[in-house]
């Protein structure tokens, strides 16, 4: 079922809008799609890692003598192999990496932070020999105590995992080394003064534990490095460029000498911004002079890859007796894992976003733990602080009596609206999203007995960034688009299509690839819901560069000024004086005369797209909850978000529906456990639950469209956003449905009975877990 | 490693009996190959039974059923008569994996694996169903229940193969039914498992039950005590909550990554309760 809520009379599209059969299918659903482990080379070797066993360690020392000497090992690395890297922080995707941390992640120097953490690799002739010398290799080991929470990890007698680190953001700084890497803060208005003018202040506290990304397909490399020093490494990652830029680094090669191909990719949300194998196999690959492959298997994507944050969060609102909020505070401390660099920041920004406030306070904390360094994950830092604000604000519109929607429209940020982290906002669609919700047929549906509703928003910011898209103009007509954004939701559907729309060619006619990093200008990564965004707008403005050439070769061939040539449905025509006198142009015709005008005619873009605009989404979901066993079932789910402008609504659709998903997945089983020894106990998709098929009702989609003014198209990012309001949503379902208001992610059905049965042990008062 | 696929029984036993290092038999190889892919086995001897046509039949016997231990989860679906006649026996086998896992794993596979929350056998219990061991000193016969000792530890001695099991004849009236709690729907594992069979009388009075529960012990439980608090009465209120206590007072679960103590002693009476019921009501149309 699919609704469209569209706030301007728009420009007219002809393909834009459209559902067209995506480039990219055919392969994908006949198996011919190359994935990443699917790349094979004469002569390659495989690749594999030894990992700690161990939460927290001091390696002193590492043995490989007996496994160099196996035979069919051809190469080993250690710590040795590389240098050490200062510590400086770049961008990558939402998030920043520090190299020292980066060059430690890929391979353990002075400890092992995690169980999983690399400490070697080794390249052999086969699997079979290669895990063979893994176990030949001797780690001296001193064990440590280790700390896996970040509240325990900011108590003073915690195990500390860097020596050095001094928490940034406090002064004076404090003396004393701890695991608390940074604290910020954002302050608007005077919160003391806020709280004071509240009828009804609700303060909670709430605890997330991490969720990966479970994409489907493992990390996988093919790299070959050859004997001139140049090398080509075959990946599946959501950003080539970057690959190449962290490998160059680590290994200190020119980056010219690095040629990367992105492969297929079965899913990434965030997780494949970073570099784990790659700089591996390449360095693997220079000392055996061979082909080396890698490939992940699910254990170690669960051990050593991933995830986002754990956290705990205390949120405090005020609100006066209509619902208005008066003021909003909260505290937000995020595990980054074994490396500083949690999403706290994005977090304290996204907490209060959706709402119009005087006075808001957020504190937080980056803090480090004896887990995988978390990686992006949709969103990254937004769904942990914005479930916590929600479901405080579901909390006080049920004391106040007020409808939740209402509660929301009575506070939603608007265009103008100042926003707590500093921004003014351009047109949002929170308000429409807002009353699209409250028409919606499953707002005003029914509920069946042991079921409740619940309803929560949902912000986050979209990037632009470095972006280069060439477009090509065949002989015969048809055009090839090169992009550099790795297509992780159908983006190369929707780049044709805008070629397409602009060019006045059938969207057919244009056939797209994500080209490798020495075929075209840099591109930044595929996330903060980019590339649809910002490849969209470089097509465009490659399409454009197109339709001025175009025009200056007829200009050439009917000897006629420039300006007597204008570009009109999909054709260049002599205008003016000259209209009428010679036969209009399309594309085809201009590729014939291409050689003799002036040669091959390419359309190229090389931008820092700006301009990204928020997404604001709002989402129901209904819960059913078993009275006897505490288990939940989503009944049914519908997500609202504005888009923009959606070039092709069944892969906006696809976004909706697939953080829906996960956020199903994360409000209601998904979790790490570990044992007493800091070793994950869940490291596969049998005991990490993420919903199945069965799990989900159809999800549900209304697509609003409030466009953005700072795209050609009016196009917004969509990607992120719908992880956002899940895990309130559902809460505020559970509790309505069972009775009980719960604080702590995953809902699972153990939590849920407990919680149910305290309730009716207190003789049915409210209660609360 | 050395793989054999033997074409009948002797000629299995023989090979495993013979084995001086660690041999295993692949049945459907959906518990087996995951262990030796993940390096939690690594087996001197495969011995595939699959080819040995006498574990791949359902035959009609004594007025009930002899399954093979290698028939399938489909195969047993796909029955003309076995669906009927066992219907909680052959949702709980089906419960197993999903269709992929259903073309490969089978009930002999289920229980040799060894595993407390095994689908299959709480439901092999409740229907009192009888294994066949074929071994180096012949064949003997085993209640299920007593063939699961504790995780991976089996009553089975070297050489020996389970190679069917007998379901036995049942009156008129007579049903079953298997619950499973998991978290999600479908591929996952058991955290408690409840399989009741029961005969009722012409009056609808309960005459014979037997209760069974898995994955709320080191190995999967025949609870008697929970057969007698429905054997005679027509399953009203009293009755069902005595067979709720008795499931609860069964149970000696451990907390894991699946659930807690608490939740799992709660959730076996729940489905002991629901479980009796579905039964009930399908005996009383059978
Ligand atoms: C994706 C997936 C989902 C699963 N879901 C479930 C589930 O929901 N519920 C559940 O209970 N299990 C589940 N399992 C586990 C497994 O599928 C079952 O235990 C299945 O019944 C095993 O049967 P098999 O024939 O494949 O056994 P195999 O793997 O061939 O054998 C299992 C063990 O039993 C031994 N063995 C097999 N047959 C005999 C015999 N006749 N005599 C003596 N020893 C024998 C083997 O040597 C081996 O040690 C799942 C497995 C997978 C991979």
């Amino acid at each position: 079922m699919q609704e469209r809520v569209k706030k301007d009379p728009e420009r007219e599209f002809r393909v834009v809008g459209t559902r067209p059969i995506r480039p990219d299918g055919a392969d994908k659903v006949t198996g011919r799609a190359k994935f990443g482990a699917d790349f094979k080379m004469a002569g390659q070797l495989v690749g594999k890692v030894l990992r700690s066993p161990h939460a927290h360690a001091r390696i002193k020392g590492i043995d490989v003598s007996k496994a160099a000497v196996l035979p069919g090992v051809k190469a080993i690395v250690t710590r040795d192999d590389f240098k050490d890297q200062g510590s400086e922080f770049v961008p990558a995707g939402e998030m920043l990496v520090n190299y020292r941390d980066v060059v430690r992640n890929v391979l353990a120097r002075e400890k092992a932070l995690f169980e999983g953490h690399p400490i070697a690799a080794v390249a052999a002739t086969s699997e079979k020999i290669a895990r063979e010398a893994l176990r030949l290799i001797k780690v001296d080991y001193e064990v440590l105590p280790h700390v896996l929470d970040a509240v325990e990890a900011m108590k003073p007698d915690a195990p500390v995992l860097h020596e050095d680190m001094i928490t940034a953001g406090v002064t004076p700084p404090p003396t004393k080394a701890s695991n608390v890497a940074k604290r910020i803060e954002f302050v608007m208005g005077d919160i003391q003064k806020g709280f004071k003018d509240a009828d009804v202040i609700v303060e909670r506290e709430f605890n997330t534990k991490p969720v990966h990304q479970g994409y489907i397909e493992p990390h996988a490399v093919v790299a070959s490095v050859s004997e001139d020093g140049s090398a080509e490494v075959w990946v599946t990652t959501q950003g080539h460029w970057i690959v190449r830029a962290h490998c160059a680094r680590l290994l200190g090669w020119d980056i010219s000498k690095i040629r990367v191909t992105a492969s297929e990719i079965g899913g990434g949300f965030g997780g494949k911004t970073v570099v784990y194998l790659e700089p591996l196999a390449l360095a693997l690959s220079k000392k055996a002079r061979k082909p080396v492959k890698m490939v992940m298997n699910r254990e170690e994507v669960f051990r050593a890859s991933g995830p986002t944050s754990g956290a705990n969060i205390w949120v405090k609102i005020g609100a006066k007796k209509d619902g208005r909020i008066v003021a909003g505070e909260a505290i937000l401390k995020y595990q980054a894992g074994a490396f500083q660099g949690s999403p706290v920041q994005p977090g304290c920004m996204c907490a209060f976003a959706p709402y119009d406030l005087e006075n808001v306070k957020v504190v937080g904390y980056d803090v480090v733990t004896n887990r995988p360094k978390v990686a992006a994950y949709r969103a990254p830092g937004g769904p942990i602080s914005e479930y916590a604000v929600e479901s405080v604000v579901d909390e006080i519109a049920e004391q106040l009596g007020l409808d939740p929607i209402e509660m929301r429209l009575k506070n939603a940020a608007k265009e103008g609206t100042k926003a707590a982290y500093g921004p003014k906002f351009g047109p949002i669609g929170l308000v429409e999203g807002l009353e699209a919700a409250k028409g919606s047929p499953h707002w005003n549906a029914p509920l069946g007995k042991n079921q409740g509703r619940g309803i929560a928003a949902g912000f986050w910011f979209n990037i632009g960034g470095e972006t280069t898209v060439s477009l090509q103009l065949n002989e015969d007509g048809t055009l090839s688009l090169m992009a550099g954004t790795p297509d992780v939701g159908g983006l190369r559907a929707s780049l044709s299509m805008m070629a397409a729309e602009e060019l006045g060619v059938d969207v057919a006619k244009v056939r797209p690839i994500i080209a490798d990093t020495s075929s075209l200008g840099y591109n930044f990564l595929t996330g903060g819901s980019r590339s649809t965004f910002s490849s969209g707008m470089a097509t465009v403005e490659a399409a454009r560069a197109m339709i001025k050439e175009a025009c200056v070769r007829a200009s050439k061939l009917w000897e006629i000024p420039l300006d007597a040539v204008t570009w009109e449905d999909g054709k260049v025509r002599p205008a003016g004086d000259n209209a009428g006198k010679h036969e209009a142009m399309d594309l085809g015709d201009i590729a014939k005369i291409a050689g003799k005008t002036g040669g091959p005619i390419v359309g190229y873009s090389a931008i820092t797209a700006h301009g990204a605009a928020p997404s604001f989404g709002v989402h129901i979901a209904d819960a059913e909850v078993d009275p006897e066993t505490g288990k939940t079932t989503i009944t049914r789910y519908t997500v609202i978000q504005d888009a923009g402008k959606a070039v092709h609504p069944a892969y906006v659709e696809g976004q909706f529906q697939g953080g829906a998903a996960q956020g199903i997945g994360w409000a209601l089983n998904e979790e790490y456990i570990y044992d007493d020894n800091g070793r994950l106990e869940n490291p596969g998709f049998l005991d990490y639950r993420m919903p199945v098929a069965s799990d989900l009702p159809m999800i549900d989609t209304i697509i609003v469209e409030v466009p953005n003014p700072r795209h050609p198209y009016g196009v917004r990012g969509v990607g992120e956003t719908p992880i956002v309001p899940p895990m309130a949503a559902i809460a505020a379902a559970v509790k309505r449905a069972s009775g009980v208001r719960f604080f702590e992610l995953p809902m699972s059905p153990p939590k849920i009975l407990a919680g149910m049965k305290a309730v009716k042990a207190n003789g049915g008062a409210k209660a609360t877990t | 490693m050395r793989y054999e696929a033997p074409d009948t029984i002797d000629a299995a036993v023989k090979l495993l009996a013979g084995e001086a290092g660690l041999a295993r038999v692949l049945a459907g190889g959906t518990d087996l190959l995951v262990q030796m892919r993940s390096d939690v086995v690594s087996p001197d001897l495969v011995v595939d039974i699959k080819k040995i046509s006498e574990l791949r039949q359902v035959k009609e016997e004594a007025g009930g059923f002899r399954v093979g231990a290698a028939v399938t989860g489909a195969e047993l679906k796909e029955h003309a008569k076995l669906p009927k006649a066992w219907p909680g026996l052959v949702e709980a086998a089906n419960l197993i994996g999903s269709t992929q896992v259903q073309g490969r794993a089978t009930m002999g596979g289920n229980l040799c694996n060894g595993s407390p929350a095994a689908d299959s056998v709480p439901g092999l219990i409740a229907a009192g169903a009888t294994a066949t061991l074929v071994g180096p000193n012949g064949r003997r016969d085993l209640k299920v229940e007593d063939i699961m000792l504790a995780p991976r530890k089996l009553a089975l001695t070297k050489g020996e193969i389970v190679a069917s099991f007998l379901l036995p004849a049942r009156p008129a009236r007579s049903s079953d039914a298997y619950l499973r709690f998991i978290p999600r729907t479908e591929m996952d594992i058991a955290v408690v498992g409840c399989g009741v069979s029961l005969t009722l009388d012409p009056s609808g009075t309960c005459t014979a039950a037997r209760v069974s529960l898995g994955a709320v012990a080191a190995r999967p439980l025949l609870v008697e005590d929970a057969a007698k608090a429905i054997i005679g009465t027509k399953l009203n209120h009293a009755a069902l909550a005595k067979l709720e206590a008795a499931a609860r007072a069964a149970c000696k679960p451990i907390d894991d990554k699946r659930g807690t103590v608490e939740f799992r002693i709660d959730v076996a009476g729940v489905l002991a309760r629901r479980a009796a019921l579905i039964a009930q009501e399908r005996a009383r149309k059978a």
